[in-house]
């Protein structure tokens, strides 16, 4: 990228303002997320993490613009996030891969709502991106001729090509293998410093978090908010077996569980 | 020893055939009533000569295809809109749902009343056989493709047309041909029994072949066409539908 094509770039940093969501439910509204202020520079590896039903998910699909705000606001930039868009893709926990494209059309599907390129253009860069995953061989394989792990590397790729500000991953690492996982790891943390993304993780593991972000968030539950917010200071790349990560680690779970069983007290 | 497959069936067709040949020919039965596997042969090998069959099975395909062609292309686009707006879900979806178990040859009369003893009118009941299984199919396999999907295409800034076009009826495909399946079944069987009901002057078909059959009392020729009929419709499965799901299946890993 040229500098002065930087100068003009919009800022990838995102905003949350008073962010609350409310669910109609069967039991009644419940309060998903409630009064959520958080900022997310540009170019932060940022990970949510917290026990299931804290509202990391809806906090997500909130920046995605799949769903929209109760009340508060989301900014992109300047702009307020209302819709999905291009400049945020979503990685989900399924990979969400369309079974009826091979790996490279899937690559190639995001590509293809940008209007400014080349069709060239929009070829060479889905094969980079596969080749960047370690799947350049791969790229006439159907999802289902391919191993979980290996979709969630097409899906990262799908996610990554259209080149968008900010990558919203949701769980994506949950349902693979450890070996599969730290390679991922790896990988992401790889891209996330050549390219210089903000990124956004909703996890429940908290060593991932640890290992993957910049600063950690931590949520708590009914309703959700934050409850606390760590700087990860480690040199990158790390890896997930490092003693010193395992032992900041310990200390974000140790966080978690008190404010649990405050939480639990409280309701008692 | 293991025996190849078709060794028993081919077998029992053979004894089948055979047994029925054999109680005709004694005279255990009228052949009037009940004609002999050769008597059918010889009136298909007869009628396949003076092109009778052949003009016939023609007239009665065009219909189907032309009907089926029709009901699918106006089914496909009525179901995607019963699946996306709710007030003609409502309204046309429960309608096409009522419909789908009227037998299409229920349409003769009125469709004899307004188009006449012509072609158009034959393709009126083959449309109504197929359209409404085609409806309800799009719709309900539209409703049911995966949000995960939506939600994966909408972040990529897909939305509208190209939504539709290369998500929605992508993900909704097998779903959408199985109901076309239907469709092709539900005209064909309203085809036959609106030929044998009329008479088209624009064209002789194999109901009207059957029909034909009944009124000389040539058994032979009723279950000559009646033959014609299962193989044609064994025929389309074999080298349309089949082919169609099964590369659908395989592509997708299912």
């Amino acid at each position: 990228m040229n500098p002065a094509s930087y100068k003009t770039h919009p800022s990838a940093a995102l905003t949350l303002r008073n962010v609350t969501k409310r669910f109609n439910g069967a039991a009644g509204c419940v309060t998903a997320l409630d009064d959520i202020t958080l900022d997310v520079k540009e170019g932060e590896f940022l990970v949510l993490v917290g026990p299931s039903g804290c509202g990391k998910s809806t906090l997500l699909s909130l920046l995605a613009g799949l769903d929209q705000v109760d009340e508060g606001a989301i900014r992109l930039g300047e702009e307020p996030v209302r819709s999905p868009g291009r400049d945020r893709l979503v990685m989900f926990q399924q990979d969400a891969l369309f079974p009826w494209l091979n790996a490279l059309e899937n690559v190639m599907f995001g590509l293809r709502l940008k209007p400014d390129l080349t069709e060239a253009e929009r070829l060479e860069s889905a094969r980079y991106y596969l080749s960047l995953v370690g799947l350049a061989d791969k790229e006439k394989a159907r999802p289902h001729e391919l191993s979980g792990g290996m979709r969630q590397r097409v899906a990262l790729a799908r996610s990554l090509a259209p080149n968008p500000r900010v990558l919203l991953m949701d769980e994506p690492f949950s349902a693979l293998d450890a070996l599969t996982r730290d390679q991922l790891y790896r990988d992401i943390q790889d891209i996330f410093t050549k390219r210089k993304k903000t990124i956004v993780l909703v996890t429940h593991n908290i060593r991932e978090a640890v290992c993957l972000g910049d600063r950690v968030v931590l949520l708590s539950p009914n309703p959700g908010r934050v409850r606390q917010i760590f700087d990860i200071n480690l040199p990158r790349p790390r890896r997930i077996n490092d003693p010193e990560l395992a032992s900041l680690a310990a200390e974000v779970t140790d966080a978690l569980s008190s404010h649990l069983s405050r939480s639990h007290e409280g309701l008692a | 020893m293991k025996l190849p497959r078709f060794v028993i069936p081919t077998l029992v067709a053979v004894i089948f055939l055979g047994g029925w040949e054999w109680f005709v020919r004694v005279g255990h039965v009228n052949d009037v009533l009940v004609p002999a596997p050769s008597q059918i042969l010889k009136w298909f090998w007869d009628s396949l000569l003076n092109g009778e069959l052949l003009s016939a099975t023609w007239v009665t395909m065009r219909r189907l295809i032309i009907g089926f062609a029709i009901g699918a292309a106006l089914g496909v686009p009525l179901g995607a809109l019963c699946a996306r707006v709710r007030w003609i879900r409502d309204t046309l979806g429960v309608l096409a749902l009522g419909l789908q178990t009227l037998p299409s040859v229920c349409w003769v009369p009125l469709a004899l009343l307004w188009f006449g003893q012509e072609e158009s009118a034959l393709l009126f009941v083959v449309v109504m056989g197929t359209i409404w299984a085609v409806v309800i199919a799009v719709q309900e396999s539209v409703l049911n493709v995966q949000p995960l999907y939506l939600r994966a295409a909408m972040t990529m800034g897909s939305k509208g047309w190209h939504l539709w076009l290369r998500v929605i009826l992508p993900a909704a495909l097998p779903g959408v041909l199985s109901g076309m399946k239907q469709g092709w079944a539900f005209a064909w069987r309203s085809l036959m029994a609106a030929e044998i009901f009329v008479v088209i002057l624009t064209g002789f078909g194999l109901g009207s072949l059957l029909h034909a059959g009944r009124e000389l009392l040539r058994m032979d020729q009723v279950m000559g066409v009646m033959t014609v009929v299962v193989l044609v419709g064994l025929l389309a499965d074999l080298i349309f539908f089949s082919p169609l799901e099964r590369w659908l299946r395989r592509s997708r890993g299912l």
